[in-house]
């Protein structure tokens, strides 16, 4: 994982984990690697990795069971609840991009839909 | 701050050479379980803090307390410091590197130096002079972190060596940390290392022009430690 040094490393950390639980790379209920084992694979301290743990247990993402590690949550509806958080971000940082070039809500979505058939042509 | 943490506190510490204010009124206080980046150009002093905690320097005035207590031989044995000189004789094979350090330090842990040199590609067999400035570095590190003590310290671990030695390095001293342990890593190469780093030391002219939590820093002043850096130091 590349990392940008301009944002603190805990944020893209947890930023990463949240997309591949959102993607299905990361399924419910699945143990996380212990912070030290992470730690050493993302090639970053050992106390931003217990932080991201402690952060997405406060935000009910991911649980702890004393002794056994770090687990993602085994709720389909906080997941839900995380994909609309996420989607919601994404399409709110794309709608503000677009009007910074002029772009009202209908040419917004007339152009997301030129483009999709472009893509799907090109396919 | 959580007493029981604290591994190191320094007090109002000062050191003059002669004419020279190397270090002036420097207070700190080192918790358990951290990375502390020691950053500032040369000639800042970061070296002249080191020896001291490491007692190779006596300070002019200030103190210094490791677990509570005053610098001694007992507390001296409790830290591991690695100084920047090369200070291997040529002769020597790296196993007979590691045969000095285990007769020099009792809490020196053979099995796991040797583990760490077959990881790191250091064959023991190697002679010291045949090594490349990049191996020296690593061995370096792998040595020092290869004592059981509470405090280390590793004065530029990454100077004059290539890009990828630096990330076994910076592996190597990421995976030494651990709870009770205290990593000080003094450099100016902020970029390549700041991204296991906790706390942050910026010296200054023998003095504290910033210190505390990486991440907090990064967020306060929407900028990397390298730009932080620059901010600091860049002005003279």
């Amino acid at each position: 994982m590349e990392f940008n040094n301009n944002i603190p490393i805990y944020i893209q950390v947890m930023e990463k984990i949240k997309q591949n639980i959102v993607s299905g790379k990361l399924k419910l209920g699945v143990k996380m690697p212990s912070s030290r084992d992470y730690s050493a694979q993302l090639g970053i301290n050992f106390n931003t990795v217990a932080r991201v743990y402690k952060e997405m247990e406060l935000e009910e993402i991911l649980f702890t069971k004393r002794g056994l590690g770090t687990f993602v949550t085994k709720s389909p509806e906080r997941i839900n609840r995380l994909r609309h958080e996420m989607a919601k971000k994404q399409i709110n940082a794309f709608i503000n991009g677009m009007q910074k070039i002029g772009f009202t809500k209908k040419d917004m979505i007339k152009f997301i839909e030129m483009e999709f058939n472009n893509q799907e042509r090109n396919e | 701050m959580n007493k029981m943490n604290e591994l190191l506190k320094i007090q109002h510490l000062s050191k003059y050479y002669y004419n020279k204010n190397a270090l002036n009124d420097v207070n700190l206080s080192l918790e358990k379980g951290k990375i502390y980046g020691l950053l500032g150009p040369n000639g800042s002093g970061k070296t002249t803090l080191m020896k001291i905690i490491a007692g190779l320097h006596k300070q002019t005035s200030g103190e210094v307390l490791l677990n509570n207590r005053p610098l001694s031989y007992k507390t001296k044995a409790n830290i591991s410091y690695m100084p920047t000189e090369n200070f291997f004789y040529d002769s020597f094979k790296v196993k007979d590197i590691v045969k000095f350090y285990s007769d020099m330090y009792e809490d020196f842990q053979v099995e796991s130096a040797f583990n760490t040199l077959e990881k790191i590609k250091v064959d023991p067999e190697f002679s010291i002079s045949k090594l490349s400035s990049g191996l020296v570095g690593k061995l370096k590190v792998a040595l020092a972190l290869s004592r059981n003590v509470e405090l280390y310290m590793l004065d530029e671990p990454l100077n004059g060596v290539d890009v990828l030695s630096r990330d076994v390095i910076i592996d190597l001293i990421t995976r030494s940390c651990g709870e009770n342990k205290v990593i000080v890593v003094s450099t100016h190469l902020v970029s390549e290392i700041e991204k296991i780093l906790d706390s942050l030391i910026f010296l200054k002219d023998g003095t504290i022009a910033l210190a505390g939590d990486a991440e907090e820093l990064r967020m306060s002043r929407c900028t990397s430690v390298e730009g932080i850096y620059k901010e600091v130091f860049g002005n003279d």
